[in-house]
């Protein structure tokens, strides 16, 4: 187990390389260049020269390549072109916000999905299936910036003044913000890896209010929160839904759950026990991939939701040619992404006798 | 447990099942509203009786309602009416507490050893499950019984820790064998249990069940396509077409002198070991009725080679021809 986990860690490394050549290429090729989004469209050519050549930008690409890999191993991501600041600390701010909500979608989806899809299968062919399902297709074809602006409206005008508002936009209400945990533990001058991780424990609201008791931060960013994740998780939910109907329908229908009652087992424990645990493979390889693509639907949700999260920075920087900032969030993506499969293909071996990792 | 051997030969003429007019219909739906459009007939008024220690064969083509015979008797799937009585118990009456006690003497071994033993179970704990159940015995106890089972069927204590996907074909099935076996039933269906099997695994598998009938006294109603494997295992046999039984007799007498046309032209179909004989084959015309929409009358007459008018019209009853040898046949 352990060495299998190390390999796949191990594995990471052509996996960020290629992530690193192909995003490197790309914002290269998008017509535009940093210069005219920076200083804009009257900016002299000479003042051009002398920006890019700060930012070491009319080197030639090879050159350019090299000198961003021989950073990235130090751990230096570069700096931002448009806020003059370093990339990691940009990770650190719109990263936390981006996993809150991804992991908040990922709670609503298997839960609620998981549910639907036991109730739908359990009453196979009734009235309750049929309205299951259907709320199930809706929800796979649901834009996911259509039903956030439906929820905002919902929730924030509809209903406002009832104890169901919620928030429409934003992370926090207004004067509310994360207690700065470097202060909170009177650090100074911190640096490198410890800066980035500090800043990056301030900014992950669940790991801020354990180190400092801010609950009302905390209910304040949930509040906040539950619109963009139902948004996002709706799709997910309503996949994880089918696919928990079609997956335990398919088990039920096995010897071995005749077997079960044969001995008398109560009908509730036949699922539970036997059913559950077997038609639980095919739905936690769905569960992955899903968590995958919130990642990319978090881009939208934030958008509608006006949430500074690592969506709207990445759309940003494309759009203001920040090659830097492209390039270092794309690599962050992309190891999550591993990790998220790695924590898959490990369950597996926990659900599947038959899979051994080795 | 109280089993003598022998005590089966006393009890051989007693009757431990007597099934009764048992049907089972499964609507059929269609349309966007499901409304019930017809029915399936699976089973469709069958009578018959299993003595105690015996083991009656049950016969036919795939889709003649066999294995559903024997998962009604077991309540898997509920009856749409009929009556079977287990040793002066009616099992369709039975609810909650009395059905869980009824099951720990009715139990079922499964035709498709893949499918019958759940993957994220170890095995010693998929034989164990059902005494925990029932809460027989302690911890140990349980363990010491799944073991004991295993062995009877020719596995060893170890691999009680293993998972079934470690185990062949042959010793799966001896696993869902065991698995029947620990609650020490009286009464199993063996729902095809060899036609899974290679055919060199299927006598080993075929004399388990022989030698644990002899040492328990248990009482087997064994379901099959395959005669040649029924005759060697079965006191008698009973033959099924379309959800109706057309013909019940004892083994001998069946295979010597079958009476109804079907049964006639199930045994000419048995490939004999022997190149140099020559012997004429009835080769039935077409294909299975539909369940769902059965001839008129004898539901055999559209393929049977000697029917005449009346079999269209009228429905043969399933009457006794000779002592102990009934047929459905107008002309038998």
């Amino acid at each position: 187990m352990f060495q299998f986990i190390a390999r796949r860690l191990m594995l990471l490394l052509p996996v960020m390389l290629g992530v690193v050549l192909v995003t490197f290429m790309i914002v290269r090729l998008i017509p535009g260049d940093p210069c005219v989004t920076m200083l804009g469209e009257r900016a002299t050519p000479a003042k051009c020269e002398a920006f890019l050549d700060r930012y070491g930008l009319n080197d030639n690409i090879g050159v350019q390549f090299v000198r961003y890999l021989q950073n990235l191993i130090k751990g230096d991501f570069g700096d931002s072109i448009r806020f003059t600041r370093p990339v990691t600390t940009l990770i650190a701010e719109r990263l936390p916000l981006t996993m809150e909500l991804t992991l908040l979608a990922m709670i609503f989806s298997t839960t609620v999905g998981v549910l639907l899809g036991v109730i739908s299968a359990l009453k196979r062919n009734t009235f309750i299936d049929t309205i299951t399902m259907i709320i199930a297709n809706i929800g796979v074809s649901m834009p996911v910036f259509w039903l956030g602006l439906l929820l905002a409206y919902l929730f924030a005008l509809t209903l406002k003044g009832t104890p169901l508002s919620l928030p429409p936009s934003g992370r926090f209400s207004a004067g509310l913000s994360p207690i700065d945990l470097a202060k909170f533990w009177g650090l100074e001058n911190l640096s490198g890896l410890k800066f980035f991780l500090v800043e990056l424990m301030s900014n992950t609201v669940l790991v801020n209010v354990i180190i400092t008791h801010d609950w009302k931060l905390f209910w304040d960013a949930l509040r906040h929160l539950i619109l963009p994740a139902v948004a996002v998780g709706t799709i997910p939910m309503a996949i994880i839904a089918r696919m928990t109907r079609s997956s335990l329908l398919e088990v039920v229908g096995l010897d071995y759950i005749r077997a079960a009652r044969a001995k008398g087992m109560v009908e509730r424990r036949v699922i539970g026990k036997h059913a559950m645990r077997n038609a639980m493979i095919p739905i936690v390889t769905i569960i992955g991939i899903e968590t995958g693509g919130l990642l990319s639907g978090a881009v939208l949700t934030e958008t509608v939701f006006n949430l500074p999260g690592f969506g709207t920075g990445l759309v940003a920087a494309i759009l203001a040619r920040d090659y830097p900032v492209v390039q270092g969030f794309t690599l962050v993506i992309a190891v999550i992404f591993v990790l998220v499969n790695l924590v898959v293909d490990i369950s597996y071996a926990y659900l599947d006798p038959r899979i051994r990792l080795e | 447990m109280s089993d003598q051997p022998g005590t089966n030969k006393i009890n051989k003429q007693a009757d431990l099942l007597v099934v009764n007019h048992l049907k089972k219909y499964f609507p059929v739906k269609t349309g966007v509203l499901k409304r019930v459009s017809g029915h399936l007939l699976a089973v469709d008024d069958v009578s018959f009786s299993v003595k105690s220690g015996e083991t009656l064969g049950l016969v036919g083509e795939s889709g003649c309602g066999k294995t559903t015979i024997g998962r009604t008797i077991l309540r898997l799937t509920e009856p749409t009416a009929g009556s079977v009585n287990f040793d002066g118990k009616e099992v369709f009456d039975l609810k909650g507490d009395a059905l869980k006690a009824l099951r720990r003497d009715m139990q079922i071994i499964f035709q498709d050893p893949y499918a019958s033993l759940d993957p994220r179970l170890r095995i010693g704990n998929s034989v164990m499950e059902g005494l925990e159940i029932h809460k027989i015995g302690n911890k140990q106890d349980r363990y010491q019984m799944a073991v004991d089972m295993l062995k009877k069927v020719g596995l060893e204590d170890y691999h009680s820790r293993r998972y079934p996907h470690e185990f062949s074909g042959g010793q799966r099935q001896r696993i869902g064998i065991a698995r029947a076996l620990t609650l020490k039933p009286r009464f199993i269906v063996c729902d095809e249990p060899v036609s899974a099997l290679d055919v060199s695994i299927q006598s080993q598998v075929l004399n388990i069940l022989k030698d644990l009938q002899d040492e328990f006294g248990l009482t087997y109603l064994f379901i099959a396509h395959n005669l040649g494997v029924v005759e060697h295992i079965s006191n008698r046999v009973a033959v099924m077409y379309l959800g109706k039984m057309v013909e019940l007799a004892d083994r001998d007498e069946l295979f010597r002198s079958p009476l109804h046309p079907y049964t006639q032209a199930l045994m000419s179909a048995i490939p004999i070991p022997n190149p140099k004989l020559k012997r004429e084959r009835i080769i039935l015309k077409g294909d299975v009725p539909s369940p769902l929409n059965p001839p008129t009358g004898c539901r055999f007459h559209p393929r049977c080679p000697i029917a005449v008018a009346e079999c269209a019209l009228k429905e043969p009853p399933f009457v006794e021809k000779k002592p102990g040898h009934s047929v459905a046949c107008w002309l038998a």
